[in-house]
């Protein structure tokens, strides 16, 4: 078990060099001027600037300074907010992502186990049915797609909750169910699955053969085994999220990294498009790593004969 | 307990007898495996409506911008921002080219004295919108359908060789490919749309550079399970070929995972280009895609609606049915749930 | 003697896309206090069909019960509610299935598992029935039980697993204890210990067992009496030596030649010719003249009903009528049926020792 962690840090590692590299690399070979305002600038100022940043030395000199910098975790500064540093702006932005993106997996997950459930146990009938389209649904339609649906109907149409700015909890709402939807379709055929698999089993044949009801059968000995797999596609649930929150934060002015990194995308401000980007891959593939040693944590089948080795 | 019998017919107790043969018959007709995938997937009436929807679009995104006299890329100014009309449909009350003006409900087809028609209006340059839409569709099709063969081809080659040849080879190309797994599709794909011109082409290029790593392992994993089995190592001792071994041992048996995979990599791709373009780094005007027709629409959303939602809809229709289909194919071929 | 459950004309069919499996076609037999009943055939033939409607473990969804009563304590199972037959099972009724190695819960401490009729039937307190367990555990064989109760199956062997499995089944003293295959899927050696065990228990608790098996040699082993199933129905039914020794079906006949024997020499194994029958579309009469060189003409007409032979052996096969000829049963039974005495080809100079 220690091995495989170590192994799997040592790529994570790995990857994470490869993505800060070829985001440098990157953004030297990008059209246009890193200054958006650079036109404006007499050539002495422009001058100035560039020295400030660093940008006159030779690039094998700019590479080694930002990779240094990128390991004691600083982003850089951002050219187009007065300077700020990126770091402090990605943490700043980081908490209405964090808002979303945790009430959507929460109840995304918990929606989607329900319906999982209900599907496998009243297998083949109404609600059977019912749970499959909506995972269908869910997995189909685009959460940006859904997002702007959500925003037509409920915040044009209806004015039941604000639209275009951000008022506080009250503004999550919309955003979140847009985003849970995936989560919820994920979750819901997955459980579906396993736990139609589970369910023929003979160790369930040989709960009932013991005498166990219905709910025993479901909850004690189904759900937990039909639920510990579950962890393996928290990953892709994960990425799934993170990139629909680039667009829903933006249809519905969520004051998010998304927001921030789609916007960075039209101004061309590198050091945050470079933050950023460092920042949700390491998000992402520690969000991978912790998800594949959890399981091993979890399923007592890989935990102990994981252990002994 | 039966012993009050009836009088049965002396000549009951002949002896006869049976071919044995006619024990051993087989009662059921052999089917090769896709006439028996094909039956399976006839069972299943989502994937088959689907097919039939997916046929539809694929017809229409073809022949429809050539239904009607305008042109995709045609502006007219003057027609700017028309509701939909259609012949017909405007009597019963609906699809009449009313709309708003201002806070107004008005007949903008006879305000602006229009006298043809725009089956789906038009957009803030005045260009006819159900032609748009469907050549929109085209260019969403071929961008997901090119990016999907080539993740397959790379994906098959790169999975096939390390797989098959094993042993040194195989383990540098899996260590590349565990590195390359870690890094986010989203943040490659983005970038790389930051520093190519932007086009059909770049969204290609970007979609599929991480693409074809999900389909090389699949296939990794299949020939690692086929090139055991005996019947590649009786090929094999008979002295046939790698070439002959790989085309007429090995392909044909991972055929049908590498076709179920395709069919999820399709509407991956179609969800990769309209996210893309919605954000702004897809197609640019006057090129239309279905990401970009939502994008459009979009800013239209308060008093167009319809704008956002024809692309729209296509574009959820488009993914519902192929992963439906999808589904399909996989319940249909995969020997596990073989009942 | 007393009859601990009679199952009395059973007919059930199974609804598939295919159509109508007629599973079980009318099945009659009883198992006496403290007995083992055999019930052998091969697949298909509905041996587990049978015992699993006894426990109404088949999928409610697709199974019809179409036609007669299992008779336990005074109750037909096939007309109680779904939870007083919960309350069979487990308590009165036991099973033990054929593979070990998937019949445990793998997310579940086996301690938890082997509790469970305890504390459901015997509302035992927590403690108490941690106790019995350890008391099951070591009865079953099982070294160092106290250890053994935190750890999850799969830290056990498939033998050590069908322990356990057998541990969960006398949990609450069942009266029947029904073992679909126990051995099938255990190493020989290991088979043989099963097997003892089971033996021994049963002589421990007085448990009646119904044995559901494809192998001859196991059911020499364990049986007292043994049912012949094919094609849904019982074709013979008898004492152990009856059916070895005095078989009367041709189907029987098969079966015992088919069995490997040391003293066999070099002789070719004999094999059943054909397949079994088709149960969405069974044939007309006896469902294996198909397969039988004995079959008449009557066969192809008519189901045999079951003859008698003495008062516990029956055997469903028209070559018993009056009016059938005599035909010669394969040499490899004939041999055997030489040393049994009432048959007819009986020859005392063996002594009766066989």
């Amino acid at each position: 078990m220690a091995k495989y962690v170590t192994k799997r840090v040592i790529y994570m590692f790995l990857s994470l060099f490869l993505i800060a590299s070829f985001t440098f690399v990157l953004m030297k070979m990008l059209p246009g001027s890193p200054l958006a305002s650079a036109a404006k600038l007499s050539v002495e100022q422009r001058e100035v600037v560039y020295e400030k940043y660093g940008l006159n030395d030779p690039i094998p000199v700019q590479y080694i300074r930002y990779m240094g910098n990128l390991a004691k975790g600083d982003f850089g500064v951002s050219f187009q907010y007065k300077s700020a540093d990126v770091t402090t702006l990605i943490v700043k932005k980081l908490k209405y992502s964090a808002i979303l993106g945790t009430q959507a997996i929460v109840f995304g997950t918990i929606i989607g186990i329900v319906l999982g459930m209900i599907a496998a146990l009243k297998q083949n009938t109404v609600w059977d049915y019912g749970s499959t389209i909506i995972a269908i649904l869910g997995i189909s339609i685009p959460s940006f797609v859904f997002a702007v649906l959500l925003q037509y109907v409920f915040a044009v149409k209806l004015e039941w909750l604000p639209v275009g700015l951000w008022e506080g909890w009250k503004s999550s709402i919309l955003p979140s169910i847009a985003l849970a939807m995936g989560p919820i379709a994920i979750a819901a055929r997955f459980i579906r699955t396993e736990m139609i698999e589970v369910l023929s089993s003979d160790y369930i044949l040989l709960a009932k053969a013991k005498g166990a009801n219905w709910f025993e059968i479901a909850f004690k000995h189904a759900f937990r085994n039909a639920l510990i797999p579950l962890v393996t596609v928290l990953g892709p649930v994960a990425a799934g999220l993170l990139t629909g929150s680039l667009v829903v934060e933006q249809i519905f002015a969520v004051p998010g990294i998304g927001e921030q990194f789609v916007k960075s995308i039209a101004t061309n401000d590198f050091a945050i498009i470079m933050g950023t980007t460092m920042f949700f891959s390491v998000f992402l593939i520690v969000i991978i790593l912790i998800v594949d040693i959890l399981y091993g944590v979890i399923d007592p089948r890989i935990r102990l004969s994981g252990g002994s080795k | 307990m039966t012993n009050n019998l009836e009088k049965l017919p002396k000549d009951s107790f002949e002896r006869i007898t049976i071919d044995s043969s006619h024990a051993e018959k087989i009662s059921k007709p052999s089917l090769n495996f896709w006439q028996d995938s094909w039956l399976r997937i006839r069972k299943n009436k989502a994937a088959i409506v689907s097919i039939f929807i997916l046929l539809f679009i694929v017809f229409m995104a073809f022949a429809g911008p050539y239904m009607n006299e305008h042109d995709p890329q045609d502006v007219k100014v003057t027609h700017a921002n028309l509701p939909p009309k259609i012949p017909g449909l405007e009597k019963l009350g609906i699809f009449d080219g009313v709309g708003k003006l201002g806070s107004k409900t008005v007949n903008l087809y006879e305000l602006k004295k229009i006298d043809t028609y725009y089956w789906f209006g038009t957009d803030s340059l005045g260009r006819d919108l159900f032609s748009r839409l469907w050549k929109g569709t085209q260019i969403s099709l071929i961008i997901a359908f090119v990016a999907a063969v080539i993740d397959v081809v790379i994906g098959v080659i790169y999975g096939g060789i390390s797989g098959y040849y094993g042993g040194r080879t195989d383990d540098i190309m899996q260590r590349i490919v565990e590195v390359l797994i870690g890094i986010p599709t989203l943040v490659i794909v983005i970038l790389m749309l930051m520093v190519m011109d932007p086009g059909i082409w770049a969204i290609i290029i970007a979609i599929s550079i991480t693409g074809w790593i999900g389909m090389s392992r699949i296939v990794r994993g299949q020939v690692l399970k086929y090139k055991t089995q005996e019947f590649v190592m009786a090929a094999k001792t008979l002295g046939a070929s790698d070439k002959r071994i790989i085309s007429k041992h090995i392909l044909p048996n991972i055929m049908a995972i590498i076709i179920i995979n395709m069919m999820f990599t399709i509407p991956t791709a179609i969800f990769f280009e309209a996210f893309l373009s919605f954000i702004g780094l897809g197609l640019q005007a006057p090129e239309a895609s279905l990401g970009t027709l939502i994008n459009d629409g979009y800013k239209f959303i308060q008093y167009q609606p319809f704008m956002l939602f024809f692309p729209a809809f296509v574009l959820s229709l488009l993914m519902i049915a192929f992963n439906l289909v999808g589904d399909g194919l996989r319940d249909a071929l995969d020997p596990k749930m073989k009942d | 003697m007393e009859k601990i459950v009679e199952v009395k004309n059973l007919e059930l069919s199974f609804h598939t896309f295919a159509g109508e499996v007629k599973a079980i076609q009318g099945v009659n037999f009883e198992v006496f206090k403290g007995e083992t009943l055999a019930i052998v055939g091969e697949s298909g033939s509905g041996k587990s069909v049978t015992t699993k409607s006894i426990m109404r473990l088949l999928p409610k969804s697709s199974t019809e019960y179409k036609k007669g009563e299992i008779l336990f304590g005074g109750k037909d199972l096939l007309k109680i509610s779904e939870s007083e037959m919960q309350k069979v099972r487990g308590k009165d009724i036991s099973m033990i299935f054929q593979d070990p190695m998937t019949s445990l819960n793998p997310t579940m401490t086996i301690g938890k598992q082997i509790m469970e009729p305890l504390l459901k039937h015997q509302k035992l307190s927590k403690s108490d029935a941690w106790n019995k367990s350890i008391e099951l555990l070591a009865l079953v064989g099982m070294p160092q039980p106290e250890m053994r109760m935190k750890q999850y199956p799969h830290q056990f062997s498939g033998g050590q697993r069908q322990r356990i499995v057998i541990a969960v089944a006398l949990a609450c003293n069942p009266k029947l204890l029904i073992a679909d295959e126990p051995t099938t899927a255990l190493d020989v050696t290991i088979q043989a210990q099963i097997l003892e065990l089971m033996k021994d228990l049963q002589k421990k608790i007085d448990t009646s067992i119904i044995f559901i098996t494809h192998d001859l040699g196991v059911v020499a082993n364990v049986a007292d009496r043994v049912a012949v199933m094919y094609g849904g129905r019982i074709v013979e039914v008898g004492t152990v030596d009856e059916i070895f020794y005095n078989p009367q079906h041709p189907y029987t006949w098969g079966l015992l030649s088919s069995m490997p024997s040391l003293d066999a020499g070099e002789e070719k194994l004999y094999a059943i010719p054909g397949t079994p029958p088709d149960l969405l579309a069974p044939p007309k009469g006896d469902a294996f003249a198909l397969r039988s060189e004995y079959a008449m003409k009557i066969d192809m007409e008519q189901v045999p009903p079951l003859f008698k032979v003495s008062d516990t052996h029956y055997a469903a096969t028209w070559l018993l009528h009056p009016d059938a000829p005599q035909v010669d049963p394969p040499a490899a039974v004939i041999e055997r049926m030489k040393r049994f005495p009432g048959s007819r080809y009986h020859v005392g100079i063996a002594g009766g020792d066989r």
